[in-house]
């Protein structure tokens, strides 16, 4: 077998990776029909090695494999002609280490160099381009988006981003820490510290006692509960909807406000270390925090059904920003996104985490409007509050230890971590070297795959509509731009 | 004499406190204490004392804008009924003059969105000049149905309604108040048609087209489309108000009835969500359809059945 088959949160070695012809992992990728998760790239003296890993969302396991390009080797045939999924990371390796793929449809810039870039244009007297951003009304983060319409249809929106990049995936190597991983997206702060703990903890062979796993999970499904009810509160801010806007605001901080009172940070920054968590969640604190989300529960039924009740609310949802399930499977979408559209991909259960076992995945049945969005957001929001409160319960009394101190890396190691973050799959690689030390450190925030996503969705939509769908999706600009 | 000036002051004052009992009444709806009534006319002072920035492509056109659309709305509030259902200067056909003074304003504020060349602000331009359009006809087929049926060629017909025409000056008053409601609606640019709280520019209609406005220029945009709401809830209440009351009491139950209607603006914006800009031209047509409904009411009231 020419790909090493693995599962999250466990250590291959790095030697053990086979080097194929990029061809022959072109026609496997066919072959085997699986979604790419990491695309990238890793110097190695004058060569780049390149590592392609794939999932299999059935089985729950990932395939690995890698191949060579050597100093002269400037160019290989692109995947993205007949894999449209790869055409963004493709892109990306490109940038980082100008390998062209010959035939790729769209080599623009991902992150950095984009000052020459050159726009789609569409030519025609009615037709008129608007350009939004990067610097916007709101305080938001920094993205530019150029839309080209006709009166008020938009035909074409294009996205560009890049404008925070910070360079993490290279500081990771210098000075890996957890404050860095949640600095990555600040609203998905746990997921993305909870895939670095485990890649570090994975790769030094530390386990960590179960206690702190549930800690780390409670964390993870108040973040998922919190962004979702305040994305809820933002989609019936921008429809001017006024008791929606405000209730579901209200709402949020119930819930980060309850994290604050446990780690001292609203959105549980500083909860997680490598080895384990910093701070216990005692038994008074368990009891308020779950009569804090049946109150929660309530006030976000009460809402969202009235909401839904209200005939202009619907009407503005409704049809609005549709995403085909075909072209969420085609572009690789993933997380929230894709569940909309009846693309039903959830990490949490696809890769068998140990503590989502007693629970099933939730069937949806989303026509991949704003409107599904929206509801998908309320099931989920029901749904993390039953598996938040059994959490709880096997927390009350458990004395079991926080943390432990995590051992030295092992040397030529590989090890893939994969968390459900609110958005999606939070997926971190890392690669170790000779003596430990990491040499390669991949990240991938669900956003990554899911801003062409918008593009597509507010196409033939009105141009008005567009604040509207974005907010539906809300992409993490900083998740991408790294 | 005494009214005039009466109407003059109230002219001045009361856009401030409707535009604040509106954001007042929203406060409520959404929990919130909310800031006093009279923080527009505060915000007013506030911008009044800022410097006037202009950006560096704009004309003449861009600063002369402000002070044309200001005046234009003062020059069109002489001729509309307030308190007592008296207007400051009384001629005939009055409506006509009113229209096309606010349309010539609006010229103005269309032109200089487009003379500073953001793409935004052309859009929204586009979009207030498309609904206006369809609030004219609409305007001129109320006011002259209800002028030939009173049989009085001016603005202060709307007064007369009640005594002329029994049981279809009811149903008439009724129609226009809600035809008049809607054009407030509109040309306020609130909730469902417009939302002036947000900040997203791709969705606004009026606040886009005056993003670079600032300063003085802002504060006198600002006080003419709270004016210009002011006029279209005088015209409501002197179709509902009857006259030949005591002075005083005139000019209480005026009042009243322009707070009333402002809660009203503020309790349509907290119980709807704004709609679709496609499905905006519907409730738009509400409008025409409310005026269509006078016109035939009224040709049946003048001229008998069939």
């Amino acid at each position: 077998m020419n790909w090493i088959i693995f599962k999250k949160n466990e250590k291959i070695n790095a030697l053990d990776i086979k080097t194929l012809d990029i061809r022959q992992i072109k026609e496997d990728v066919k072959k085997f029909n699986f979604r790419p998760v990491g695309f990238f790239g890793k110097q190695e003296f004058e060569n780049v090695r390149l590592y392609v890993v794939l999932a299999d969302d059935k089985k729950g396991e990932f395939y690995v494999t890698s191949a060579l390009f050597s100093k002269e080797d400037k160019t290989y045939p692109c995947f993205s002609d007949e894999l449209p999924q790869f055409h963004l990371f493709e892109r990306e390796f490109y940038e980082q280490f100008n390998i062209e793929p010959v035939n790729h449809p769209w080599l623009k810039p991902v992150r950095i160099n984009q000052e020459n870039y050159e726009f789609f244009k569409m030519q025609g007297e009615n037709i008129h381009e608007v350009s939004v951003g990067p610097i916007h009304a709101g305080v938001i983060e920094p993205g530019h988006f150029r839309f080209m319409c006709q009166g008020e249809k938009v035909y074409e929106l294009e996205i560009m981003l890049g404008f925070q990049h910070r360079g993490i995936e290279n500081m990771m190597l210098k000075n890996p820490s957890n404050r860095l991983a949640e600095s990555i997206s600040g609203d998905s702060a746990v997921a993305h510290n909870m895939a670095y703990s485990e890649v570090l903890e994975t790769l030094s062979d530390t386990k960590i006692p179960e206690k702190a796993e549930i800690i780390r999970r409670v964390a993870l499904e108040a973040e998922r509960i919190a962004i979702h009810i305040g994305d809820m509160g933002a989609i019936a801010g921008d429809m001017a909807y006024l008791p929606g806007a405000s209730i579901f605001g209200v709402t949020r901080t119930l819930i980060i406000n309850t994290m604050l009172e446990i780690t001292g940070s609203r959105f549980s920054r500083g909860l997680i270390n490598t080895g384990g968590v910093n701070y216990d969640i005692t038994n008074e604190q368990i009891s308020k925090f779950i009569k804090t989300l049946n109150e929660v529960e309530t006030t976000v039924r009460r809402t969202t059904d009235v909401m839904l009740k209200t005939s202009s609310c619907i009407s503005r949802m409704e049809k609005t920003g549709v995403v085909s399930q075909e072209t969420i499977a085609s572009l690789g979408a993933v997380g929230m996104a894709a569940r909309a559209s009846g693309v039903n991909l959830d990490s949490r259960f696809d890769f068998c985490d140990i503590l989502y076992k007693k629970y099933k995945k939730q069937e949806f049945n989303g026509q991949g409007d704003v409107y599904s969005r929206f509801k998908l957001r309320y099931k989920e929001i029901l749904y993390s509050i039953k598996i938040l409160k059994d959490l709880l319960e096997k927390l009350k009394n458990n004395n079991d230890i926080l943390s432990v101190k995590p051992e030295r890396l092992s040397s030529n190691s590989f090890a893939l971590s994969i968390t459900e973050g609110w958005r999606g799959e939070v997926i971190h690689i890392a690669i170790t070297g000779k003596d430990g030390e990491l040499i390669r450190y991949k990240i991938k925030d669900p956003s990554f795959n899911n801003w062409y996503v918008l593009s597509m969705a507010v196409r033939n939509n009105g141009i008005s509509d567009f604040p509207l769908c974005n907010k539906s999706f809300n992409l993490s600009y900083s998740g991408f731009d790294l | 004499m005494i009214i005039n000036l009466i109407n003059t002051v109230l002219l001045l004052i009361m856009p401030f406190l409707f535009v604040g009992t509106i954001k007042k009444t929203k406060a409520f709806f959404a929990g919130r204490k909310g800031a006093s009534i009279f923080q527009p006319f505060y915000d007013f002072l506030r911008l009044l004392k800022k410097e006037t920035v202009y950006p560096d492509v704009t004309t003449w056109v861009y600063k002369f804008a402000p002070v044309i659309i200001f005046s234009s709305v003062i020059f069109a509030s002489l001729f509309v009924p307030m308190s007592c259902g008296m207007s400051i200067v009384n001629v005939p056909f009055a409506f006509v003059i009113f229209s096309y003074v606010l349309g010539f304003g609006k010229f103005f504020s269309l032109i200089s969105a487009l003379d500073t060349g953001s793409s935004f602000e052309g859009m929204g331009a586009s979009r207030e000049a498309c609904f206006s359009t369809m609030v004219e006809p609409a305007f001129f087929i109320l006011f002259a149905s209800v002028i030939a049926l009173v049989q009085i060629n001016s603005f202060e017909s709307l007064k007369h309604l009640v005594f002329n025409s029994g049981v279809y000056g009811y149903l008439i008053i009724i129609l226009a108040s809600i035809a008049l409601f809607i054009m407030l609606l509109i040309e306020g640019c609130r909730v469902p048609v417009d939302d002036p709280a947000t900040h997203l520019e791709l969705t606004m209609i009026h606040e886009v087209m005056i993003l670079d406005n600032s300063g003085f220029d802002l504060a006198l945009i600002t006080w003419a489309s709270a004016i210009k709401m002011f006029l279209f809830a005088s015209l409501i209440t002197s179709l509902i108000l009857p006259s030949g009351l005591p002075l005083w009491l005139n000019i209480l139950l005026f009042i009243l009835c322009i707070f009333s209607i402002a809660i009203t603006v503020g309790i349509v914006e907290s119980s709807m969500a704004r709609f679709r800009m496609t499905h905006v031209f519907e409730f738009v047509f509400v409008m025409s359809i409310l005026s269509l409904l006078i016109l035939t009411l009224s040709t049946y009231r003048i001229y008998g059945g069939v």
